[in-house]
């Protein structure tokens, strides 16, 4: 009789992608700064960058400053691209997620060129987005990357980016 | 070009809270360009293993700086707003160095600015990045073309 092995407990999956993700968001201070944050669903990533006043580029309308948004979008690219590329090996214990933690992470990719198309003013309050692997090839990668705030289907801006993959040597 | 365009642009970009935040501070300004530039701060870090600055605040310094050479631009006559903005990563800023962009609006009509800009650190021949960018041309009070 064929037997399946037991599934994980749910707390051990639960604790191990959130220590991975943990790992690519937290050990870039320039994340924290900013305030972004990423909220996980399986595999799925939306990153949260919650509204404070650091973030105005213009004080008169007021609205978020442009390169907060570009910056956004790049990190939101970026660290949905390492996760993507990661996944594997986290859940098959290749990469242990607790030494990641410890800041012991494999080398990431590289941006080669960033893309940011403004489609409308940011409003003071909070923005969203989500960012979409389209190709993840041996050397380059291309991403593309969406915001928005109070409607997902009003973005406010759209992106898209390469990447140099590590050589794996 | 007036010295006191130049002045008001200058003005504006200083009081921006998220350049603020990010250290920058404008060098030049006037006739269509515009130099800033970004202390090194830990802070801004991308990558803690090496203390690059993260794309991010480079994306920041290039936004801000283009925005300003587009608003000292003698033939533009209010605000600007970033429409597109494309940069390129030639290599990482080298850690403790200042970061200096600057910022070219090239050719502007009644509605669209074209921007081109340049990231160095201390090492001024081999750029870190580079970057081109559409901005808006808000319609002031200011007569075309004084």
């Amino acid at each position: 009789m064929m037997t399946r092995p037991a599934p994980e407990p749910v707390q051990v999956v639960k604790q191990r992608r959130d220590a991975a993700l943990s790992a690519l968001v937290n050990g870039m201070p320039y994340v924290s700064w900013l305030g972004v944050q990423f909220d996980r669903r399986g595999d799925e990533l939306t990153a949260v960058l919650p509204f404070h006043e650091a973030l105005i580029g213009n004080p008169n309308l007021p609205a978020i400053h442009g390169g907060v948004t570009a910056a956004f979008l790049e990190i939101t690219a970026m660290v949905t691209l390492n996760w993507t590329w990661l996944w594997g090996d986290v859940e098959s214990g290749v990469l242990d997620a607790e030494e990641m933690a410890q800041g012991k992470l494999p080398r990431l990719p590289k941006t080669i060129d960033f893309t940011v198309d403004y489609l409308r003013s940011g409003l003071p309050r909070d923005a969203y987005a989500r960012a979409f692997v389209t190709r993840s090839g041996r050397r380059y990668a291309s991403v593309r990357a969406e915001a928005w705030q109070d409607n997902r289907d009003r973005p406010l801006a759209q992106a898209t980016a390469h990447f140099l993959m590590p050589r794996k040597d | 070009m007036t010295a006191d365009k130049a002045e008001i642009a200058r003005q504006f970009i200083e009081t921006i809270p998220h350049s603020q935040a990010l250290g920058m501070r404008i060098t030049e300004i006037g006739d269509g360009t515009a130099q800033i530039e970004m202390p090194y701060d830990p802070r801004f870090i991308g990558d803690p293993e090496t203390g690059v600055i993260h794309g991010g605040a480079v994306s920041a310094l290039m936004d801000t700086c283009g925005g300003a050479a587009v608003m000292s631009h003698p033939r533009a006559p209010a605000g600007t707003a970033t429409i597109n903005l494309r940069i390129d990563y030639m290599r990482p800023a080298t850690p403790g160095q200042t970061i200096v962009a600057r910022a070219e609006c090239y050719h502007i009509t009644r509605s669209v600015a074209f921007v081109r800009a340049t990231a160095l650190d201390d090492d001024t021949d081999r750029p870190v990045a580079t970057a081109t960018g559409a901005f808006t041309v808000e319609q002031g009070t200011v007569e075309e073309g004084k």
